[in-house]
This record gives structure tokens, sequence and C-alpha cells, in this order.
């Protein structure tokens, strides 16, 4: 039934049907997008504006050109060696492990997904504390290590980019293995008995046929680890014990320190255009990955 | 013999890979599962494992006026953001689903971005924001700011809840005669409540770990778990805090146990 052969009483009914349907609609979505207004677009718009003026309110560029001084761009590449180094040693640990998830005997499977669960949803300063703790000069690592004969005096694994490093795998590993786990499930096992059924060793199906089809997956979770680490600061924080120093870290002495808006602001715009371009490049590599095919 | 070759160098590539798995598993678990004695040890400094067990530090904990106002500030504003996160994110999601609109997908792209803007960037700017409207410091403030972080987190549960659910029903409903808001309450809620719950306690979780906003937009009495426990981290470590990390372990446990049940029933629901 459509409105046009409807008589001219009915297609009245059904406009204002239909404005009521679409009002309830926009009512229903109004709330959400009123908060996000209020508490994501006016302050991260606020501090836009607010990194393009000096301390006397003149308009200026002064808080960007200033970010070219060494001490940022030292920053800036800490920043990046850091997400790199998490990033690879996530998808070094996070390939094999999701690939256990999704082929290994089921009960195991089963017991790594919920260790994965446990560990994402323990609070993320409870984690950061107890790698304090374990990291320590006289902690359980150190014991281990020495006890197996690795080292002769304590290590010191925490307050460095050691433990900053060792934190952040923990905590971005759930990030690595659930998009990659959700994809390798999606591959069709058929596709492996078919390479194997041609005379493809295990090894050559696993590099020609699976490998290749769960990469979109392995470019999702590193982009969502590289992408967190870049702007985290909680664990670099406390694991780097003031000698690994970040971008989201000099945002936060910016302002309680120092209180410059302008520096901090100016900072986190850059933060979030390279957070941007990062997602932007992936997903553009892999548009034109699928259009190749 | 090249088969029998083969079936050993692959029993041996599956060794390692098990090995490789169980260090994995213990390196996840490794954190969580430390804390839980780490409560229980009455040693001034940090060890593990505790020389010896007491109850002395769970007493100190509850003696403790700090902590034990930062627990209720922390609770009650992750009961409200649970509340009000689960209440706008349900409503935004349905939106979401049933619009054609155009608009639908830069309103989506809208709700999901405090996901990946980094959280400190968000944390000064409402800092900066909240100082013009006297927000700082206050749990309104709070509840606000976590509902922002947990609002994708809803929209995205509560979406897949909706895309497992046939919406003919609630146009049925509406035919015989119910209201778009009554249709909605008694038909299409009731048949996504699992994924509703499920999102709910992550919301839940995300407000009762967020350290980074709260490190910010509150203090003095209003001051978080996570506010008190990163300065204590930062200064010098409170002996409490590991009973305050128990606390929050358990907790989140209980939470994680009640979202899974209620995924797994959502799951059979749809199909």
């Amino acid at each position: 039934m459509s409105a046009i052969d409807a008589g001219a009483l009915n297609a009245r009914e059904l406009r204002s049907a239909d404005r009521r349907h679409r009002l309830f609609l926009f009512g229903s979505g109004l709330p959400a997008l009123l908060l996000v207004l209020v508490t994501f677009v006016l302050p991260i718009g606020w501090l836009f504006w607010l990194s393009l003026f000096d301390a006397d309110g003149q308009l200026t560029i002064q808080n960007y050109t200033r970010l070219l001084e060494p001490i940022y761009v030292l920053t800036f590449v800490q920043t990046f060696k850091i997400a790199v180094i998490v990033t690879v040693v996530c998808v070094l640990i996070g390939y094999p492990y999701a690939y256990f998830m999704t082929k290994g005997p089921h009960w195991l499977a089963s017991l790594a997904m919920g260790v994965l669960l446990v560990s994402l949803w323990t609070s993320l300063l409870v984690r950061t504390y107890a790698w304090l703790i374990i990291l320590q000069r006289r902690g359980m690592a150190n014991d281990l290590l020495m006890a197996l004969g690795i080292t002769d005096v304590p290590l010191s694994l925490v307050h460095n980019l050691t433990g900053t490093v060792i934190g952040m795998v923990h905590i971005m590993l759930p990030f690595m293995i659930l998009p990659l786990y959700a994809a390798m499930k999606s591959i069709d096992p058929i596709y492996n008995q078919a390479a194997a059924a041609f005379g493809a060793s295990p090894a050559r199906a696993f590099r020609d046929v699976f490998l290749p089809l769960s990469l979109p997956g392995l470019a999702a979770g590193a982009t969502l680890v590289f992408v967190i680490t870049l702007g985290f600061y909680v664990t670099p924080a406390l694991l780097g014990g003031g000698k690994v120093q970040m971008i989201s870290m000099r945002i936060e002495s910016d302002v309680s320190m120092y209180a410059n808006w302008g520096a901090a602001s100016s900072l986190g715009v850059v933060l979030l255009i390279a957070t941007l371009l990062m997602l932007f490049i992936v997903k553009k590599g892999a548009g034109f990955s699928r259009r190749s095919e | 013999m090249s088969r029998i070759q083969q079936n050993l160098s692959g029993m041996l590539r599956a060794s390692w890979l098990y090995l490789l798995v169980v260090l994995t598993m213990l390196f996840l678990v490794l954190p969580t599962l430390v804390v839980i004695p780490m409560s229980l040890s009455d040693a001034r400094y940090l060890s593990f494992p505790p020389k010896s067990l007491s109850l002395e530090p769970l007493f100190s904990y509850f003696a403790s006026l700090e902590w034990r106002t930062a627990t209720t500030v922390s609770l009650v504003t992750a009961t409200l953001t649970m509340l009000l996160a689960t209440t706008l994110g349900t409503a935004a999601a349905y939106s979401l689903h049933v619009s054609q609109s155009r608009l639908s997908g830069v309103l989506r792209g809208l709700m999901l971005a405090p996901m990946i803007v980094p959280t400190i960037f968000i944390a000064i700017g409402l800092f900066f924001v909240y100082a013009r409207f006297d927000l700082n410091n206050t749990i309104p403030g709070l509840v606000l700011a976590h509902t922002l972080l947990a609002l994708p987190y809803v929209v995205i549960n509560v979406g897949a809840g909706l895309r497992s659910y046939d919406m003919t029903q609630e146009q049925a409903a509406c035919i015989l005669g119910a209201s778009r808001l009554r249709a909605f309450f008694d038909v299409t809620l009731p048949q996504i409540r699992f994924s509703v719950i499920a999102a709910a306690m992550f919301a839940f979780a995300i407000s009762l770990d967020e350290a980074v906003i709260s490190l910010f937009i509150s203090g003095g009495d209003s001051s978080t778990l996570t506010k008190r426990m990163f300065s204590s981290l930062r200064s010098e470590i409170d002996p409490l805090i590991a009973v305050v990390a128990t606390l929050m372990t358990l907790l989140s446990i209980l939470m994680l146990c009640i979202s899974l049940m209620a995924q797994r029933k959502a799951k059979r629901r749809s199909l």
C-alpha cells in the first residue's frame, strides 16, 4: 500500500504518522547527541581555538612553531618509538595467540579467551600497580631471572623504557588479539583444505592462504594498538618513572604545572591529527588492497 | 619417511605454539593474580610473595576516611554513569538502527569518536570547560564525562543486539495500536535486554576504571579511587592500595561474569 492510491485523508494520516516516526527517532537520539556536543565537541573545539592564541590573547602560530624545538621533537620521537615497539611486540605475541584461539583444542582455546578477558577487564591502574611490584628491584621478575642464572645482579626493569613497554604491551594485547581473532575465525577452513588437496604443505598453506586472509584483522589490531599507545598516559607516567616522556605527559605538565593552555592545546591538536592521519592511511590501504584483489 | 618427518616437524611447531601461548597466558594473568595476596600482606614495603599474612591492611582500609570516601565517590559515579550511559546509548543505538537518514552516519561517527581521540586531550578540554560551569570536583561532572567515554561501547553493543532482532515485530505492535514508545518498551526492549545488560556492565567498568579524566576534574572530597591510587603510586606507595586493588579486581571480575552470561544469552536468543 502506498500513499498515492490511498485517499487524500489517508495520505495526510500517513504523512503525520511518518512525521511522528521521524520525531520519535530524533527524540531518542537527541540526548546522547547533546551530551557528545557538550562534553566532547565543545571542549575539543575550544582547545583548537586556544591553540591559536598566545598568553596575551594575540592570534599567533607560535604554539605550533614551538613544537619544532628540540625538546618537543624529542618527545614526539620517543612517543612514536614506544608506539612502534609496543605494536611490533603485540603483533609478535598476539598473532600466535589468536591463531591458537582459532585452531587450538577447544578447552585450551576457551581458557586462552578467558584469561584474555580477565586481563582486559582488570582495572588498568591495578595492572600497572601490579607491574610496579613484579618488576621492582627485589620483585618476582628479578628473582626469577636470577634463579635462572640469566643475570647475577637485579636488573632495573621498571621506572624506565623497559617497564613502560612491558606494561603497555600487557594493556594493549587484548586490543591486538580480539580483532585478529575475529578475522581468523571468519576464515573458512575449506581454503586450507583446498590448498592441502592441491599438495601444499601446511607451512605453505599457512603462508599463501591463511596469512593473507588474516591480514585485515592484523592491520585493524595493529592500528588500534598504535593509535591508543600514541595517546596513552597512565601507564607510561607510572612505569616510566620520569625517564620516559610521551606527548600525553607533556600535555599534562603543560596544563597542571605551567597552566600553558596554548602549548597543551597545540600538542593535543597535533596528537589528534597524527591519530586521524594514521587511521586514514590504514583505511585507504585496506580499501586499496581490497580493490586490487 | 617424509610423512613422518612432516608430522614430527608439525608436532614440534605445535609444541612451540603451546609453549608460547602458555607463557603469554601467564603474562596476561600474572598482574591480576599478584594483587589479591598483596592485600593480605603485613609488610610495610611491597614484596611478593608476602612474608606473612594478616588482615591488618583490610582493617586500616576501613578505618581510613579518605579511602572510604573515594570508594563511595567511585561507586556512586560508576552506578550513575551506568544508568545514564545505558539509557542514552540504547536510545541512540535504536535511533541509529532504525533511521535511514543520511545524517545518521555522521551521528554514529560522532558518538564513536571518543574511543579514538586521546583521553588526555578530552580531559584537559573538559577541565577547561568545566571550570566555567563549576563542574570540576563534582559528581555530576564526573558522571557526564564518564558517560561520554562509555557511550560508544553501549551504542556498539546494543546496536549488535538490534541487528539480530527482527524489527517487524515492533511494526506489528504498532499496527495493532501500540504507540511507538509502548512498542519499544513492551516488545523490543525485552528481546534485546541481554545486550543492554552487557552494555551496562561495560559502562560500569569503564567508569570505575577511568583515571585520566578523573585526575583532572576530580579532587578533594570528590576524588575517585583511581585518582587517589594514581597520586599514591606516583609518590610513595600506600600499602592500602593493595586492598583497593583487590576490591576493584573482584568487582570487575563480577562485572565480567555478568556480562559474559548476558552475552551468551543474547547469542542464544539470536540463533
